[in-house]
């Protein structure tokens, strides 16, 4: 099987899927996204697959959709890479296929954001549509903190930041859950807790086992199915009425679950990439 | 032996560094990616960019 892996700079999870591959025996191409001159013309390739491990969402979503055009199978897909990498594009997913999400509401100027913010009522969460690991977050309490950070991210921010994504505050008390879901199953999930209301690992949010009950396999499916499928992380929020659905993404960080659940996540993800290789 | 490019400390990387993988500079604390592991050498970490995450 001839397997290429798209990534650049390699973190434990690259390493960690390296070593998988060559445990089993499995010969497989890097492909670093600086070096990668796309001749868009040029259509063969010798690959069964390509593993998409980017750092940077717009290569991985241009390499993913050129590498599909020219037949390619990659995982994971182009769709499933375009609509997780927008968080208005993922919210939209999970509505249409009736998957309890936080109300958001999007505004594209700071006065019409404002009045979106009134209207959700505070406190709401702005985001940037596009952006990971919790950067760039705003809980907004009031209305004199709507104002000031609406005028700076559109005076300062690039015109993706003016693109207002207002997530509607939803209090976790400490934590959240990070479900991990290969094909049909979620294979594993981790509590992600922290004293601050960012719960991201990235920003020091602390990873316990949690179990995968039913509700937590059920809606992590179908939230994968939703955006396309593959291997996807999903991000919950527990409340009262049951979970809800945050943000899911596409090109997961694993390092700090695998000791936690006991679940050999890079063994998952080289399983799922061979079968689809070998469809 | 890589030569840190900030401090000029002299570098050990592990056998099971990869091309790609950032490591900390042990002197300086310095962020850098290895560019090559044979011969060993680094570079400086590329900064942080707006679409960088999972």
């Amino acid at each position: 099987m001839k397997i290429g892996i798209l990534c650049s700079l390699v973190r434990k999870e690259e390493k960690l899927l390296f070593d998988e591959f060559r445990s089993r025996g499995l010969e497989f191409t890097r492909i670093d996204d600086r070096e990668l001159i796309l001749e868009l013309h040029q259509r063969q390739w010798d690959f069964d697959v390509i593993l998409e491990r980017c750092i940077n969402h717009s290569r991985a979503l241009h390499t993913l959709r050129y590498f599909a055009d020219c037949g390619v199978k990659t995982v994971n897909t182009y769709e499933v890479a375009n609509t997780c990498g927008d968080k208005l594009l993922t919210t939209l997913a999970l509505i249409r296929d009736k998957i309890p999400t936080p109300p958001v509401f999007v505004a594209h100027t700071p006065e019409s954001a404002l009045q979106a913010i009134e209207r959700l009522g505070y406190p709401v969460v702005l985001k940037p549509a596009v952006g990971s690991w919790g950067r760039l977050l705003s809980k907004v309490n009031d209305r004199e903190a709507a104002e000031a950070i609406l005028e700076h991210k559109e005076t300062l921010g690039s015109y993706h930041h003016s693109i207002f994504y207002i997530q509607k505050y939803v209090e976790k008390h400490g934590r959240d859950i990070r479900s991990f879901v290969v094909g049909d199953e979620t294979i594993c999930a981790i509590y992600r807790t922290s004293p601050h209301w960012i719960t991201n690992t990235a920003r020091g949010g602390v990873a316990t086992n949690c179990p995968v009950t039913h509700e937590v396999n059920e809606i992590s499916v179908r939230a994968a199915k939703a955006v396309g499928g593959g291997m996807v992380a999903i991000d919950l929020f527990e409340t009262p009425d049951g979970l809800l659905v945050n943000e899911v993404n596409y090109t997961m960080e694993f390092r700090n679950s695998i000791d936690t659940t006991g679940v050999n996540i890079p063994a998952k993800v080289v399983d799922y990439v061979v079968a689809v290789g070998g469809r | 032996m890589a030569l840190c490019t900030e401090c000029e400390a002299e570098i050990t990387l592990e056998p099971s560094t990869e091309v790609g993988e950032i490591i900390q500079c042990p002197d300086c604390g310095m962020d850098l990616e290895v560019i090559s592991v044979d011969p060993p050498e680094v570079a400086p970490a590329p900064e942080e960019e707006e679409d960088w995450g999972e």
